[in-house]
């Protein structure tokens, strides 16, 4: 682990080894694993000011229109005279119209517009469309983990040598058909950026922030045990540096008993009868809603190092988390039936990269007659169980344990392709265990 | 893999491992006098992997009932079975791999298993490599020697090959033995499961259903491993590790020559561990069964013909719930019987395991026809998404019946050709 | 597996017969298809055992190897085939028409329209089942690096000409059959699971014989009945009544039948290569009239509008292989490299999205699936309400109210496409739900409707029209370019070696495997 450094200290260390092997190494690409909140976003930010910094123009290459905006946001906060260009595509509402509103930030759908500038910022499908002359001597690629090995191959003509950032832990790419055939081989289209690079190129160095900012010190073991296995990482915050209080006492009902739960231990479990159900089981889906309700209802405030004072828990600070978006729409009526609006309400695949204080899960196997390799895709777990900032309340039927042992063990081996650890098996059954001991049963 | 078990053959392992007297006896009556129980062979480990939710399956095969002859009695034979030509060419195979003591063998572990990571010892090379010899009487006697070997060997610090050792491992509280094709024991003290097979390895890809099985069935050699490296660790104080990367050896292409590959096996690992652990639930299946139940086969003289009636057998078999699902077919002998039964329940799942996730409660094709059947269209007013589950599993307000009303109120349209909907213009494609 | 799928199936149950999932034909049936169906040898890899084969129904070709161990046997089963399969590949190399496409001039770099030439027709195998596509590949590639003596004339065992070329063909259309709705190679059994749905699982459903029989029951009986039959139903020898598909053999077959055979054959007993011969037939033959069944119940199927549209790419597929050929170029090689896998996967991802929505697009029922999945909603015009976009040229935007009983997953602004009766597309987007009705969704026009201040006439619904719009896109478009193969860049082990210099296959010295 990372020795009896502070936190800090271990993160500081970390990013200046980065920094110092993406500025003056001589490798031609920098590996950086990022577990949930341990300050990706900060990082790219840093390397690529200080790369502008020294004179070297670079281009950025994000997974989505979305992350693009986040970072083109986020470089002008920290440094509003850089000049930033961000790329678009052609189609209308490309980009967020905020960033029109930045004096030093130029956008348009054509390159040769925004050729001069110091950081060019676009998605990996924007970029391979591109065409120029001369290579940039830099790009740092975000999400790369994310990022499937085809696009890669499609971009990384356009530049001479990069940092990759991404979580491994979260939901890797896919393709809707069958790319069996090239399993194995190294540049395997379907597989990550990372794993066709770091295949190709063993020697590149690979670094890793140890420390995460978002999850509590009541997450991080638990997170870090359960989805990170060989790259462990630590709360960058103590047991006592958070704190969840209710200005409304409990009503003794199975809600409020795990939200008290939740506010002491950061977890709780509302486990409702075993009962094989429709995704949309309505009785999940009203317990996540009511959950959500008296979230708000009793006056949460969350107490963190960011400030003095507690911080009102209002309904921007908490997030709904599903697996399927049918049951996300089915959470969002309720909610609006309940009188609930601006919470967010949406599938892991759409949470991925965001942060709240209290998240609400539907958890992937509530319900199910069987488990399927979608819902026992450990990324999709991960994502859910990494969210938040304060506590993290899990909505379950009673019977996943069992759901899980019964899981036929039958899945072919392809030879030559690394075994991704952990699986979701094994991932469930660890998040499974460490919930149970924060379980309420309720019947509703 | 060759695999054989003894009723009352303890002798090899611990005494905390024996099953207690009770369910040893308990299992013997279900198998029947006399009745040698069965091996758990490489297609118990299929059955077990494909379902282990199955009390059925896991109640047999725990108790060692040939599941093969038992499904011949009820009149649903399984159409397993191996052809000649596949037998010889598997051990024309092997012989080839193994032969000039391992050479070539041990030539393709090194290569593979990444010699530049082992210890000094190995980067040797071509050291000598020591074939020790396993002959015993009995599997006891058999699994005492390889345990022996084992031990000497590691003790030795250099190269072995063991040729077909034979391995205990405890199934639902009694010893079954497993028998790996090779296991080579490594100078720094690591052990190695081989497994050769004869389906090809093409441009170094290879079928990955059966890659998967080997893997799980390395897996329980490994498991068997580990429990000897334990007490040889004990014994000698060396540190003794059963690898987790296993050498799978095939034919090369179109070619009788063999090849090979590291198969990383920590997933099956994890996972047979804790299906064999689960076995134990036999002691909890058996104890439910009616008094006097058994799948005893009454087998006449002839030793193959069961004078038992398939009606009685089948109130036996009946009165443990299996879990079948289409699946069952190529792994489980008794498949053919329990999906007959499956069809007569009109139980969804023997359509496909898979179909029942949107089916919620509906547990029979009946149900579920029945619910369609409906008046199509949303729920009543002010009931979903909040509502509860009303009492009767087809109620309107249940969302699998909404949506299979829904499903078929579609269905029928289309089918019904022309779009019901008034006012249609002839030259509107609408969704056509 | 869609709820409507499920259903399907269940009233499979039901009935005792297989329910329609389609209501037309969704894959391209050729009008003279040559049938394939491949035994292989069990435990060995590549060593067939025999095959039918043909174009006529009622005059298979039969090809039998007496011992399948024994190299030189193996070889001339091979030739004999590439004989029979070759002509009929190559049949249609010659009837072309001729196609405009866009090519880069080499001087000027401009692009300009070029003549170039389309094979009107394209062949098309048909093979029992999905196995006897992974087979057909296999003999591809065992095929395609054989050395023939004028190529090598030191090659141990040199192959005849056209036993390479074949393998060639057989990788070709291998690959190609990876494609989503590409017809050049088809297993039967996937093209009847496409268009039926049975009353057992989609396991069970790998059974030719015994999926035949649920959508074509024998009279008096059931569909379940008939295909527990045609699965285990043997002879008082032991023997299959309904022998499987191939390419494995049954054991009970190998080992009380064919091994005693082969024996004699091997102890050179007279008439025991005719011995084998005939064993050979008895279990191909009623695989192949299977085949040529399910093809009668397919062709009773009408065609999907977009079909030929798919067909045409297979044509172009076929086209680019001949001219491959014609230019002797070498074997494909023995892995893809990396830009020709991201190539290959992307147009693999972008026929899948085409054929979605074209099926779709052809077939009401396949859209009733969409439209329950929340991809796609049909309903009755209730309002028109004229408006305008905003800038200095107004365009209409009209918006339209829709009353239906679908539920879409509908978010503000999204794209949202329609067919018109030319076959164009409409683009539209969601504008929201009409005041207080949930199923009352408003969408705003903006395409498909001249380029006027008016719209053009027709394109606008009118009132108490039934109007479809799906979410998904009706011509996706593939992925962009990817770079030379020669260009690979360093982050995917830069540029591959020259397929050219695949050697072939080492021989071993055993005659026998």
């Amino acid at each position: 682990m990372t020795g009896t450094r502070t936190p800090a200290a271990a993160a500081a260390a970390a990013t200046d080894a980065i920094l110092h092997d993406t500025l003056h190494g001589d490798h031609r690409g920098v590996v950086v694993d990022s577990p949930p909140g341990a300050g990706k976003s900060t990082l790219v930010v840093r390397a690529a000011r200080e790369l502008a910094a020294a004179g070297r123009p670079l281009m950025v290459v994000a997974q989505t229109n979305a992350q693009v905006d986040d970072l083109v946001l986020r470089l002008a906060e920290q440094d509003p005279q850089l000049p930033v260009g961000r790329l678009h595509s052609s189609e209308p509402g490309a980009y967020d119209p905020a960033l029109t509103g930045l004096p030093a930030v130029r956008t348009s759908a054509k390159i040769a517009d925004l050729a001069e500038l110091d950081v060019v910022v676009s998605t990996a499908a924007k970029w391979a469309f591109i065409k120029v002359a001369e290579p940039w001597r830099h790009a740092i690629v975000d999400e790369a983990y994310q990022m499937r090995s085809d696009a890669l191959l499609s971009v990384a003509g356009l530049f001479e040598r990069a940092l990759f950032v991404g979580d491994p832990g979260q939901l890797d790419p896919f393709s809707v058909v069958g790319a069996d055939q090239w399993a194995g081989l190294a540049y395997d289209p379907s597989s990550s950026a990372v794993a066709t690079l770091l295949a190709h190129n063993p020697g590149l160095p690979q670094h890793r922030l140890p420390v995460s900012w978002r999850l509590p010190a009541s997450a991080a073991p638990l997170v870090s045990a359960a989805f990170y296995p060989y790259t462990p990482f630590r709360s960058g915050t103590g047991h006592g540096d958070r704190r969840l209080a209710f200005a409304v006492a409990g009503d003794g009902s199975g809600v409020d008993r795990v939200l008290d739960e939740a506010a002491e231990s950061g977890w709780g479990l509302l486990e409702l009868p075993a009962r094989h159900t429709p995704r949309t089981d309505p009785e999940a889906v009203r317990a996540v809603a009511l959950v959500v309700r008296r979230l708000l209802d009793r006056g949460g405030a969350a107490t963190s190092e960011r400030s003095a004072d507690p911080a009102p828990l209002t309904a921007a600070r908490i997030a709904v988390g599903t697996a399927h978006r049918d049951q996300a729409a089915a959470v969002r009526a309720a909610l609006t039936d309940l009188g609930v609006s601006g919470v967010a309400v949406d599938t892991a695949n759409r949470l991925q990269g965001r942060e709240f204080d209290v998240t609400v899960v539907l958890h992937p196997l509530s319900g199910r007659p069987d488990a399927t390799a979608f819902h026992l895709e450990t990324g999709r777990l991960c994502v859910l169980a990494s969210r938040h900032r304060h506590a993290c309340i899990v909505v379950c039927r009673a019977g996943v344990a069992e759901l899980l042992d019964e899981h036929p063990s039958t899945e072919p081996v392809q030879l030559g392709v690394a075994v991704k650890f952990p699986d979701g098996w094994e991932a469930h059954h660890a998040v499974l265990a460490h919930l149970s001991e924060h379980r309420v049963r309720w019947r509703p | 893999m060759n695999v054989s078990r003894e009723s009352g053959s303890a002798a090899a392992v611990p005494p905390a491992e024996q099953p207690t007297p009770g369910l040893r006896q308990r299992l013997t009556e279900l198998r029947g006098p006399g009745v040698r129980p069965r091996a758990l062979d490489a297609r118990a480990l299929a059955a077990l992997a494909a379902n282990p939710g199955c009390r059925r399956r896991a109640l047999l095969d725990g108790a060692g009932v040939d599941k093969a002859a038992l499904a011949q009695a009820l009149g649903s034979p399984a159409a397993y079975g191996r052809s000649q030509f596949a037998i010889v060419r598997g051990n024309a195979f092997e012989a080839r791999v193994k032969a000039d003591g391992g050479a070539e063998l041990m030539r393709l572990l090194r290569e593979r298993l990444r010699p530049g990571a082992a210890g000094p010892q190995e980067a040797a090379g071509d050291a000598e490599t020591a074939v020790p010899d396993l002959s015993a009487a009995g599997p006891e006697g058999r699994a005492a020697r390889t345990a022996l070997a084992l031990r000497a060997a590691t003790e030795a610090g250099g190269w072995s090959l063991l040729d077909h050792p034979l391995l205990a491992v405890e199934v639902a509280g009694s010893p079954a033995y497993v028998e790996p094709d090779a296991v080579v024991v490594h100078p720094d003290g690591g052990w190695t499961v081989v497994e050769i097979k004869s389906f090809p390895m093409i441009d170094g890809a290879a079928d990955a259903a059966k890659v998967g099985a080997a893997a799980r069935q390395a897996a329980v050699y490994v498991l068997a491993l580990e429990r000897v490296a334990r007490q040889v660790a004990a014994r000698t104080g060396r540190e003794v590790r059963v690898r987790d990367r296993v050498l799978l050896v095939c034919p090369k292409d179109f070619s009788n020559l063999p090849t090979a590959a590291a198969v990383d096996i920590r997933r099956q690992l994890s996972a047979t561990r804790r299906q064999l652990a689960r076995l134990t639930r036999v002691e909890e299946i058996a104890a439910a069964l009616p008094p006097g139940t058994t799948f005893d086969l009454r087998l006449a003289d002839d030793g193959t013909t069961a004078t038992r009636p398939a009606g009685e057998l089948a109130t036996a078999v009946a009165a443990v719930d299996a879990d079948y699902a289409p699946e069952c077919l190529a792994a489980c002998e008794l498949a053919f019987h329990c999906r007959g039964r499956s069809r007569e329940d009109g139980a969804v799942a023997a359509l496909g395991r898979g179909l029942r996730g949107e089916l919620g409660g509906l547990r029979t094709i009946g149900e579920v026809l029945a619910a369609a059947a409906g008046p199509p269209g949303p729920p009543a007013q002010g009931s979903a998404p909040c509502g509860g589950y009303p009492d009767s599993p087809d109620s309107p307000d249940d969302p699998a019946v909404t949506a299979l009303r829904r499903a078929a109120a579609l269905r029928a349209e289309a089918l019904a050709g022309a779009a019901p909907v008034a006012g249609r213009r002839p030259e509107e494609p609408g969704c056509h | 597996m869609s709820l409507i799928e499920t259903l399907a199936r269940m009233e499979a149950v039901a009935a005792g017969r297989a329910r329609p999932l389609t209501t037309v034909r969704h894959r391209h049936l050729s009008e003279r298809p040559l049938v394939l169906v491949p035994l292989t040898t069990s435990g060995e890899a590549g060593a067939p055992l025999g095959a039918l084969v043909g174009t006529d129904r009622e005059k298979p070709l039969l090809l039998a190897v007496p011992q399948p161990r024994d190299r030189d046997l193996r070889f001339a089963f091979l030739a004999e085939l590439a004989e029979a399969v070759l002509p009929y590949l190559d049949g249609f190399a010659d009837g072309i028409e001729w196609e405009e496409r866009q090519e880069t001039d080499p001087e000027t770099g401009k692009k300009v329209p070029v003549q170039v030439e389309l094979c009107a027709d394209a062949p098309q195998l048909i093979v029992p089942s999905t196995p006897g596509v992974g087979y057909v590949r296999l003999l591809g590639r065992s095929m395609r690096f054989r050395r023939t003596a004028e190529q090598d004339p030191q090659a141990p065992y040199p192959a005849p000409p056209q036993v390479p070329l074949l393998g060639r063909w057989f990788t070709h259309v291998g690959e190609r059959a990876r494609v989503p709705g590409a017809s050049l190679l088809l297993p039967m059994t996937g093209l009847l699971t496409r268009h039926w749905a049975t009353g057992q699982s989609m396991l069970e459903d790998q059974h030719l014989g015994a999926l035949l029989v649920w959508i074509d029951p024998p009279p008096g009986t059931s569909g379940r009945a008939a295909a527990e039959y045609a699965e285990s139903a043997r002879d008082a020898d032991g023997q299959l009544r309904c022998p499987p598909a191939g390419p494995a053999t049954d054991p009970a077959f190998d080992n009380r039948l064919l091994a005693p055979a082969m024996a004699r054959y091997d102890a050179g007993l007279p008439g025991a290569e005719d011995g084998v011969r005939d064993l050979v037939e008895s279990l191909l033959r009623p695989t192949w009239d299977a085949v040529w069944h399910g093809i009668d119940l397919l062709r009773a199927l009408p065609a999907g509008a977009h079909v030929a549209d798919r067909w045409k790419r297979d044509r172009w597929s076929y086209t680019a292989h001949r001219d491959r050929v014609r230019a002797g170029e070498p074997p494909q090689p023995r892995r893809d490299d990396a830009v020709t896998a991201a190539r290959k996967l992307s147009a693999r991802e972008s026929a899948q999205a085409q054929l979605d929505a074209q099926e779709a697009l052809d077939d009401p029922l396949v859209m009733a699936g969409r439209r329950l999945a929340g991809a796609a909603f049909q309903g009755t015009v209730t309002a028109v309400e004229p408006a305008f976009s905003e800038g200095r040229r107004p365009m209409p935007r009209p918006l339209v109210t829709l009353r239906t009983a679908d539920r879409p997953q509908l978010s503000e602004g999204g794209k949202l496409y329609r067919s018109l009766a030319d076959g164009k597309t409409q683009t539209a987007e969601f504008a929201g739900f009409a005041p207080d009705e949930p199923d009352a969704p408003v969408v705003r026009l903006t395409g498909g409707m001249g380029r006027g201040r008016e719209p053009a006439p027709g394109s606008v619904p009118e009132p108490d029209d039934t109007v479809c719009w799906t979410l998904f896109e009706h011509a996706p478009r593939g992925g962009p370019a990817l770079p030379d193969p020669q260009d690979t860049p360093w982050t995917h082990g830069g540029p591959p070696p020259d397929p050219a210099a695949e050697s072939p296959d080492p021989v071993t010295a055993e005659d026998l495997l």
